[in-house]
């Protein structure tokens, strides 16, 4: 049982495409995806117009609640699992996670780095104006 | 119920040889991995775009910032569009497997109309950005902003465009292997379109109006 039989073709449910799958268990998955996303969706746009919550929190948990949704997306739409079977889509899509991650964080790091080390427009005024 | 799959489980798990004896993968999984791999390549390329938005997001060269063009309400119908079309997509797969085919038209058609009132709405916003003078040439925030928007925007674009072309494969073709398999690539390029919705949403528009 826990040996790899077949690999499994990324968005497929089902590792055997000749199977016949129940059709009414495959739309019970994508309803609870689409309610799982309505209501994170819901969530979002509340989160960013109401006053209930620290400002500075806000945005943190806007993306928290992007990354869910990307969660279930994934998992509902997409029939990403743990399986054996799936191990090839997940390590690909891991890899793609960590790039965009590098390309993202690093962006922006230098820049704000960048933009720390800038010296204050004032300042660069007050040099010229010494010579 | 549950002996009753457990049952069906083994009777498959023995009617399948073990990997190594397995042979070569079977054309669809090469065809959706290779599929998978360019997603994951295309999603890379929006990252960039992504980070060239969020470092931009303040330049707006005295121009007008977020909070004065996006309209919350409009990109809500947007997202409620796309992630109902993402739905029927995954709907369509699903008659697809059985091999209807009103159903799959049907799906195919209320996908499409969902795709492209997402984009008919984009498109409104858009040209009333650049009516009121806040064109992608006003400030380097409106530069990267269109950039990004817009590349999601030309994608959906496509997407509708292979849809089309794909109804008529099936209308002519009928469904054959290579017709299959390309559904099951449209279906994940679509879904993945979603996904990078959510985080245009996100930081695009309900990050640009926090005050």
């Amino acid at each position: 049982m826990t040996d790899t039989h077949y690999d499994r073709a990324p968005g497929d449910a089902s590792a055997l495409p000749d199977v016949e799958q129940g059709t009414s268990s495959g739309v019970l998955v994508y309803t609870i995806g689409l309610v799982l996303a309505v209501v994170l969706t819901a969530m979002s746009f509340w989160v960013a117009n109401t006053s209930l919550f620290w400002a500075g929190g806000v945005s943190l948990g806007l993306t928290v609640l992007a990354i869910a949704q990307m969660g279930i997306h994934l998992v509902f739409f997409l029939h990403v699992t743990t399986g054996p079977d799936n191990t090839n889509n997940v390590m690909a899509l891991a890899f793609g996670v960590l790039i965009v991650a590098l390309v993202v964080v690093g962006s922006l790091l230098i820049m704000a780095d960048l933009n720390d080390n800038m010296m204050p427009a004032a300042e660069l005024m007050n040099l010229q104006m010494q010579h | 119920m549950n002996i009753a799959v457990a049952l069906d489980d083994e009777v498959r798990q023995e009617a399948r040889p073990r990997a190594s004896e397995a042979g070569p993968a079977t054309k669809r999984i090469v065809v959706g991995y290779g599929f998978w791999i360019f997603l994951l390549s295309d999603i890379v390329m929006f990252a960039a775009f992504f980070a060239a938005y969020a470092v931009l997001a303040h330049a707006t060269a005295g121009g007008p910032s977020g909070l004065q063009l996006f309209n919350q309400r409009s990109v809500a119908i947007e997202t409620g569009c796309l992630l109902a079309s993402s739905y029927t997509c995954g709907l369509m797969s699903l008659v697809i497997g059985s091999r209807r085919y009103p159903a799959t038209y049907l799906a195919a058609l209320i996908t499409f109309v969902l795709g492209a009132a997402f984009l008919i709405l984009e498109v409104r916003e858009f040209a009333g950005m650049i009516a009121v003078g806040a064109g992608p040439q006003r400030s380097a925030f409106l530069s990267a902003f269109f950039t990004l928007v817009g590349c999601h925007g030309l994608h959906v674009t496509a997407g509708l465009v292979w849809l089309v072309v794909m109804m008529a494969q099936v209308a002519i073709k009928g469904f054959r292997e290579t017709v299959e398999r390309r559904l099951l690539c449209f279906s994940l390029f679509w879904h993945a379109l979603d996904i990078v919705w959510v985080w245009l949403f996100t930081v695009v528009y309900l990050m640009g109006v926090l005050s």
